[in-house]
C-alpha cells in the first residue's frame, strides 16, 4: 500500500525530470537568466513579476498584521475574536469568488495606480492573512505579551518602543515564518491573476505550456523545488511550535 | 534612577476597555480589510441580486436553474467528493504510517514540507506535472506504448475531463489530509491501547471499539476540509482543461473573461455566491465536528 502510495507520488515527479530533459538545452537554459530572458521574456517578465509580488506582500502583510495583532492583544482584548474571524475568512471564501468581487475593486486600483502586475500585492495580502495570522497569533500566544509590555511601561517606554523593541524581538521566528509563508503562497498563486489579466510566474509557466512544453514542466518542477526548499526551512524555524510548520499550513477555519 | 522617578507617570493597561484612542490603532488594519475583503465579498452578495441596469432581481439566481449551470456544479459536487474521499482515506493511511516516526524527526519534517508543497502549491504545476507523466507525450503514456503495448486512451483521452481531473486532484487532496490528520493521530494515547489490552481486549477490538470512534469525528471533518478544498480550487482545472468548462470554477471562468453573452457578469457573481453557500454549509459541518473531536483528541 506505501508502496503503490510512494510510487503514485513519485511518478509524476521522475515524469517531469525525465520530459525536462529531452531537450538536453532545457536546463541550461534555465540557469543562464539573459539567454532564458532573451528566449522567452513572458517568462522572464513572470518570474520577475512573482519575486516582486512576494517581497512587497510579506512586507505589506507584516505592516498591516503584526502591529494589529500585538496592539489588539495588549489593548482591546475585546477585538480580538473579530480580528481573528476576519482573518481566517478568506479560507472559506474560494479564490474564484474572491476575483468576481476584487474585478470592480481592481477597476479602481488601475485607474489610481496603473495595471502593473505588482499591484496584486493588495490581493495577495487577503490571501496570505489566515496563514500569517495563525503564524503570528501563535508566537504571541506563546510569550506573556501583556506582563512585558507593562514591564516596559513602567520602564517608562511608549508604546512604539514596547511593539518595536520589546515585543517584536521576542516573536522573531513567529514573523518570519509568516514572511515565509506568504512568500511561498505567492509564487504559487494562479487564480487572481491570471484572472485580473496581470502576470507572474505561475501565469507565465500557464501560457508558456501551450508553446513549449518542456520549458514550462521544467519551470514548474523549479517551483516545486523551490516551494519545499523553504517549507523545509519554515519547519526548522517553527521547531518549537506544536505540529510545526504544517500546522500553520492547512486550511482549517479555525485558529 | 531619579530620571526615570521623574517622568510622567504612564498609565499601565490593567483594565482592558474599548477606548476610542486605543482604536484608533486599528484603523489601517480595518480599512484595508473592508476594501479588499469585505467589499469584494458584498459585490459578490449584492451583485447576484442586481439587475444588468441596476435594481433588484431574482433573474441571475434563477438562472441558476439552467441545465448547464446545474450540471457544472453537479460535476464539481462529484468531482471534490470522489477526489476527499479517496484523499482521506488514502491519506489517513499515510499519516497513520508517519505517525510512528519521531514528531520532530528529519522523516516527518520531510514528508511535511512535501505535503505542504503539494497540497498549497501545486495548481498550475501540478497540472503540468500530469501532463509530463500521462498527457499525450507523457511519460508512462509513452512507456506503457511502447514496452506494454498498453493504450492508456484506447477509450478516449480522459485526463482532460473528470477521471482526469478526479485522479489530479487526488494528487493534492491525499497531502492535505496527510497535514490535517496527523494531529488527530498525534493525539492517540498509547495509554487507551495498554488499557484495552489490560482488560483483555484484542487489537481488533481495539481498533474497532477504541481508536475508530475516537478517530472517526476528526475523519469526518478532515474528509469535509477536503471536499471545501477541492471545490474551491481553480488553478490545477484551469490549466487542464482549455476546452469547454465543464466544474463552476470554470464556468465563472467563462462568465467573467466572455463579452459575447450580455449580462453574464452577474450570472458569475450568481455562481459564485452558490459556491460560497456550499463551501459555508461544509464548514459549519466540518466546525461542528471540529468540537465533537476536540473532546478528545485536543
Amino acid at each position: 500500500m506505501l508502496l503503490l502510495l510512494g510510487i503514485f507520488f513519485l511518478l509524476p515527479m521522475a515524469a517531469m525530470v525525465e520530459f525536462s530533459t529531452r531537450d538536453s538545452q532545457t536546463w541550461p537554459l534555465l540557469v543562464n537568466w539573459s539567454k532564458l530572458s532573451e528566449t522567452y521574456p513572458d517568462l522572464a517578465e513572470g518570474i520577475v513579476a512573482s519575486l516582486g509580488q512576494a517581497a512587497l506582500t510579506a512586507l505589506l502583510m507584516l505592516v498591516l498584521l503584526v502591529p494589529t495583532a500585538i496592539w489588539v492583544r495588549l489593548r482591546l482584548p475585546r477585538l480580538r475574536r473579530i480580528v481573528e474571524f476576519i482573518c481566517l475568512l478568506p479560507l472559506t471564501i474560494p479564490a474564484i469568488v474572491l476575483v468576481v468581487g476584487l474585478a470592480p475593486v481592481y477597476a479602481w486600483v488601475t485607474y489610481f495606480l496603473g495595471g502593473s502586475s505588482l499591484t496584486l500585492v493588495f490581493a495577495y495580502t487577503i490571501l496570505v492573512l489566515p496563514y500569517a495570522y495563525r503564524a503570528i497569533d501563535a508566537g504571541l500566544s506563546a510569550i506573556d505579551v501583556r506582563t512585558l509590555a507593562e514591564a516596559a511601561r513602567s520602564l517608562g517606554a511608549g508604546w512604539g518602543t514596547v511593539m518595536w523593541r520589546v515585543v517584536l524581538p521576542n516573536i522573531r521566528s513567529a514573523v518570519l515564518s509568516a514572511a515565509f509563508l506568504s512568500v511561498a503562497l505567492v509564487l504559487g498563486e494562479f487564480t487572481i491573476a491570471s484572472l485580473l489579466n496581470r502576470t507572474n510566474l505561475q501565469v507565465a509557466i500557464e501560457l508558456l505550456g501551450k508553446s513549449s512544453a518542456t520549458v514550462s514542466v521544467a519551470v514548474s518542477l523549479a517551483a516545486l523545488l523551490l516551494a519545499f526548499v523553504l517549507l523545509l526551512l519554515l519547519s526548522l524555524i517553527g521547531d518549537r511550535r506544536r505540529g510545526g510548520a504544517a500546522a500553520v499550513l492547512t486550511k482549517e477555519p479555525r485558529p | 534612577m531619579a530620571e526615570i522617578a521623574s517622568t510622567v507617570p504612564q498609565r499601565v493597561a490593567t483594565r482592558p476597555r474599548l477606548r476610542g484612542a486605543a482604536l484608533l490603532g486599528t484603523v489601517p488594519f480595518f480599512a484595508y480589510v473592508t476594501i479588499f475583503l469585505i467589499i469584494p465579498t458584498l459585490v459578490v452578495v449584492i451583485g447576484a441580486f442586481a439587475g444588468n441596469e441596476g435594481g433588484a432581481t431574482l433573474d441571475n439566481l434563477k438562472a441558476l436553474g439552467n441545465q448547464y449551470i446545474l450540471d457544472a456544479f453537479g460535476r464539481s459536487i462529484a468531482l471534490s467528493a470522489m477526489s476527499a474521499l479517496i484523499g482521506a482515506v488514502l491519506g489517513a493511511v499515510l499519516a497513520y504510517a508517519l505517525v510512528t516516526a519521531k514528531p520532530g524527526g528529519a522523516l516527518r519534517r520531510l514528508v511535511t514540507a512535501a505535503a505542504g508543497v503539494l497540497a498549497q502549491f501545486g495548481g498550475v504545476t501540478l497540472a503540468f506535472a500530469f501532463l509530463a507523466t500521462i498527457g499525450l507525450s507523457g511519460f508512462l503514456t509513452v512507456w506503457l506504448q511502447e514496452n506494454l503495448n498498453v493504450d492508456l486512451y484506447a477509450g478516449g483521452v480522459w485526463l482532460f475531463e473528470l477521471p482526469g481531473l478526479t485522479l489530479v486532484y487526488t494528487y493534492f487532496q491525499i497531502p492535505l489530509m496527510v497535514i490535517v490528520f496527523l494531529p488527530a493521530l498525534d493525539g492517540i494515547r498509547p495509554q487507551w491501547r495498554e488499557a484495552t489490552e489490560s482488560l483483555g481486549g484484542t487489537t481488533w477490538q481495539y481498533w474497532t471499539r477504541v481508536a475508530a470512534p475516537l478517530l472517526a469525528p476528526a475523519f469526518l471533518g478532515s474528509t469535509l476540509l477536503l471536499f471545501a478544498n477541492a471545490f474551491s480550487a481553480y488553478a490545477t482545472a484551469a490549466a487542464l482543461v482549455s476546452q469547454g468548462n465543464p466544474i463552476v470554477p470554470l464556468q465563472i471562468r467563462g462568465a467573467l473573461t466572455s463579452e459575447v453573452v450580455l449580462g453574464q457578469e452577474n450570472l458569475g457573481k450568481a455562481m459564485a455566491l452558490g459556491m460560497v453557500i456550499v463551501v459555508a454549509v461544509v464548514m459549519a459541518l466540518y466546525a461542528l465536528l471540529q468540537r465533537r473531536t476536540a473532546r478528545w483528541l485536543g
